[in-house]
C-alpha cells in the first residue's frame, strides 16, 4: 500500500497566552507544531503500513521553508519519505489554490493508493483542503473518518463520524480520508526515526517542478481574499460569585430563567 | 506582494503587534517583513496609521453580472430538514433583500418533494427539488454532481450551507469543480453596500482573530455557516412559492456506498444543534460522576459536552468533546462544570451566548469567559442548580 499523508505546520495555539490588556494572542515564543489532526493521519498511515507488507508512507507539506521541521518530525515517527512544496509564488493561497497545488504534488509522486489528511488545520479550521484535493484528483473520499474497519489495496470500509453517531461507508481505492482524533493515539518519535530524520534528504518542489498554472495559485490565483483582520471584542466581564453556594445558585438561576424556559 | 513604504513608516510597532504570524520586526526604526513567515493576510495593512504597508496584486476584473439569487443548501437527514437550514434561510432572506433578488432552497433526496413547502414557509421564494435513488442519503459524488449541474444551469450569486459534516465535505468539492470561492464556518454575513459583494466573517486561530473574506471575481460566492449563530426564520404558513422537481434517476453515479447509519444520540440532543449544553471536565474526578452532568442536561433538555481531559481519560466518548480537537459549539447556554478552561477548550465554546462556570479554583481561566461563575464545589452546586431549575421549569 502506497500512502500519502498531507500535513501542515501550524502555530501551537494550545499553549499560547492571551494578553489580558489587548485581548490578543501573545505570539512571542509560540512554537510551530504539526497540526494536531494531521498527527492522527500520520499515525494511521504508519499503522496501515505495519499491517500490510511492502507499504510505504510519504508525507507532503506545503508551506514556508521552515515547514521542513514538521516533515522531519513525521519522519522521526516512522514515515519513509517527505516532500516539501515551497515557493514564494504560492504564498497567500486560499484553500482552493492550496488543494490544487497539493493535488499537483500528489500527481508528481504519482504512485499512491491512499491519501490521508487531518480533518482540518487548527489555525484555519476550514476542513476544505482534504475534500478539495480529492476533487482535483477526481478520487472518492470519506471525511471525518473515526475508524478504518477494513482496508485492502482496492477497497476499504470505514466509519465516518456524524453529528448523530456514525456512518459505515464502503469505498474503492485509490481514495482520500480525512481523520478525526478518535481514530488512534499518535506514537512518539523513535530513536531510529530521529536518526533518519536528521539525515533524510527532503526535496523542495516549486512552481516549475509541479508545472503549476500561475493563474490558480498564490494571492492572485485564489478566489477568496482576506479584506480585514480584527480581534473579536472581548466578552464582557462576568459576575463571579464566591459566597454561600445556595445564595449564589439562587441568584444565577433567577438570571437564567429566560434562557432555560426558551 | 507586500511592501513597506519606507518614507511613511515611523517604526511605531503597531504592525508588529497585529501580525498573527510574528513575521514583522523593527530594524533601524523601520518595519521589516520576513517573507518566509508572511501569509499576506493584510492584518498589518489595516492597523497601519500611515499607509506605510501595501499589498499589491494584479487586479483583474471579471464579469460576474450574469449570476443572480441567493441559494441555501437544504440539508436533510432521513427525510428531515436539518435545523441549521432554517438559520440559513433567515440570513439568506436578508441578503436576498439587500440584493433585490430571490431566495432559493435546493433540496436533494429520494422522495422528498413534500418537504418543499416547509422551506417556502420559512422564507424560500423557490425550491428546487432534485430527486433520485442515489440522493436518499448523503453521498459526496451524486450530491456534488447535482449541485454542479444546477449551478451551471441557474447561476446563483451566493450559496450558503451549514458548516456540518455533510456541508463542509460537499461544498468543498463543488467549489473545486466549478472554480468558485468558498469560505468556511462563517459567523457573520453581510452585503457590502457599495460593491454588493458578500462580506464573509469567520473566526481563525481558534477564534482569537476574526477575518473578513470576499470573493471578488468568482461566482457563486459560497460559504458554510456555523450552527446557532444566525437567527432561524419564522414560519409563515401563508407564504407561497414555486417548486421545481427534477428527476435525476439514471443520471448519477457513486463510487462510495453507505452500508449503515448508526444513531448514537438517540433521544438525547445532538451537540452542535443543542440550545443548552452542560459540560464536565477533569474536576468531576471519575467517570461515574458524569451522571451528574447528564442529569442536569436532562432537566434542561440539553446535550452533554466534555473537556479534552475527560475524554482522554476515557470518562466519556470522543463525540462529546468540545474544543479544538473536538466540536465547536455555540449554544444559548453553556454550563461548564469542573472545567478549568484551557485555551483548547475555550476556542470550542467561547462564542456561546451565556456561559456559566462552576469551578473550585477562582483563578481558573474559564471564569474569564464566564457570564456567570460560581467558585466552589461542583458536587454541592450542581444539585442545587438542579433543584432550582426544576422549580423554575415547573412554573
Amino acid at each position: 500500500m502506497k500512502i500519502i499523508v498531507c500535513i501542515k505546520q501550524v502555530p501551537d495555539t494550545t499553549n499560547v497566552k492571551i494578553d489580558p490588556e489587548t485581548n490578543t494572542l501573545i505570539r512571542e515564543g509560540v512554537a510551530s507544531v504539526i497540526n494536531p489532526f494531521d498527527m492522527y493521519a500520520i499515525e494511521e498511515g504508519l499503522r496501515i503500513k505495519e499491517r500490510m507488507a511492502g507499504s510505504e508512507v510519504t508525507v507532503v507539506s506545503m508551506g514556508p521553508p521552515q515547514a521542513d521541521i514538521a516533515l522531519r518530525e513525521a519522519v522521526s515517527m516512522g514515515v519513509d519519505k517527505a516532500v516539501l512544496v515551497s515557493d514564494r509564488k504560492i504564498a497567500g493561497s486560499d484553500t482552493w489554490a492550496t488543494s490544487y497545488i497539493l493535488s499537483k504534488a500528489i500527481q508528481k509522486i504519482s504512485d499512491f493508493n491512499l491519501i490521508l489528511c487531518g480533518k482540518q488545520a487548527s489555525d484555519g479550521d476550514t476542513a476544505q483542503v482534504g475534500p478539495g484535493i480529492s476533487s482535483w484528483l477526481d478520487i472518492p473520499q470519506v471525511t471525518y473518518v473515526k475508524k478504518i474497519e477494513k482496508i485492502e489495496v482496492d477497497k476499504a470500509i470505514v466509519e465516518r463520524m456524524t453529528e448523530e453517531g456514525f456512518d459505515i461507508v464502503e469505498i474503492p481505492l485509490p481514495c482520500l480520508f480525512t481523520v478525526v482524533k478518535e481514530i488512534n493515539e499518535p506514537r512518539l518519535p523513535s530513536l531510529k526515526g530521529k536518526m533518519k530524520a536528521k539525515k533524510i534528504e527532503i526535496p523542495i518542489w516549486g512552481v516549475d517542478d509541479l508545472e503549476l498554472d500561475e493563474g490558480k495559485i498564490g494571492l492572485n490565483g485564489s478566489p477568496t481574499r482576506v479584506v480585514k483582520i480584527f480581534t473579536p471584542s472581548a466578552r464582557e466581564k462576568g459576575m463571579i460569585l464566591d459566597g454561600k453556594a445556595a445564595e449564589s445558585v439562587n441568584k444565577i438561576a433567577a438570571l437564567l430563567e429566560d434562557v432555560i424556559i426558551g | 506582494m507586500i511592501k513597506i513604504v519606507l518614507d511613511k513608516c515611523t517604526g511605531c510597532t503597531l504592525c508588529v503587534k497585529s501580525c498573527p504570524f510574528a513575521a514583522i520586526e523593527i530594524v533601524n526604526k523601520k518595519a521589516v517583513i520576513d517573507l518566509t513567515k508572511c501569509n499576506l493576510c493584510g492584518a498589518c495593512v489595516d492597523v497601519c496609521s500611515f499607509e506605510a504597508i501595501v499589498i499589491e496584486r494584479e487586479e483583474e476584473k471579471k464579469d460576474v453580472s450574469g449570476y443572480k439569487n441567493v441559494w441555501v443548501f437544504a440539508e436533510q437527514k432521513k427525510g428531515l430538514i436539518q435545523p441549521v437550514v432554517y438559520e440559513l434561510l433567515g440570513k439568506g432572506k436578508e441578503l436576498a433583500q439587500q440584493l433585490n433578488s430571490q431566495l432559493w432552497a435546493v433540496l436533494l433526496g429520494a422522495d422528498i418533494k413534500e418537504k418543499a413547502s416547509e422551506l417556502i414557509e420559512r422564507g424560500a421564494d423557490k425550491v428546487i427539488v432534485a430527486e433520485g435513488a442515489l440522493l436518499a442519503n448523503y453521498l459526496d459524488e451524486p450530491y456534488t454532481q447535482v449541485l454542479v449541474d444546477l449551478i451551471k444551469k441557474y447561476k446563483p450569486e451566493i450559496i450558503l450551507s451549514g458548516a456540518t459534516t455533510i456541508g463542509r465535505a460537499l461544498v468543498s468539492r463543488v467549489a473545486v469543480n466549478i472554480g468558485a470561492g468558498l469560505t468556511a464556518d462563517c459567523t457573520g454575513l453581510e452585503i457590502d453596500p457599495e460593491s454588493k459583494l458578500l462580506l464573509q466573517t469567520r473566526p481563525a486561530f481558534g477564534g482569537n482573530i476574526m477575518a473578513t473574506i470576499i470573493t471578488p471575481n468568482h461566482r457563486p460566492q459560497m460559504a458554510t455557516v456555523r450552527h446557532k449563530v444566525m437567527k432561524e426564520s419564522q414560519i409563515d404558513t401563508s407564504r407561497e412559492g414555486e417548486v421545481e422537481v427534477l428527476n435525476y434517476n439514471g443520471k448519477l453515479s457513486s463510487r462510495t456506498r453507505v452500508l449503515d447509519m448508526i444513531d448514537e444520540v438517540g433521544k438525547t440532543v445532538n451537540l452542535t444543534e443543542a440550545d443548552i449544553i452542560v459540560s464536565g471536565g477533569y474536576g468531576l474526578g471519575k467517570p461515574e460522576n458524569f451522571k451528574l452532568i447528564e442529569e442536569l442536561a436532562e432537566i434542561l433538555g440539553g446535550a452533554v459536552g466534555a473537556s479534552r481531559s475527560a475524554v482522554d481519560n476515557d470518562w466519556i466518548p470522543y463525540s462529546h468533546q468540545v474544543g479544538q480537537t473536538g466540536r465547536t459549539v455555540c449554544p444559548k447556554l453553556y454550563v461548564a462544570c469542573g472545567i478549568s478552561g484551557q485555551i483548547q477548550h475555550l476556542v470550542g465554546m467561547q462564542s456561546s451566548d451565556v456561559i456559566v462556570a462552576i469551578n473550585k479554583d477562582s483563578e481558573a481561566p474559564i471564569f474569564k469567559v464566564a457570564t456567570y461563575g460560581i467558585v466552589g464545589d461542583l458536587f454541592e452546586i450542581v444539585p442545587l442548580f438542579m433543584k432550582r431549575f426544576k422549580e423554575i421549569l415547573k412554573k
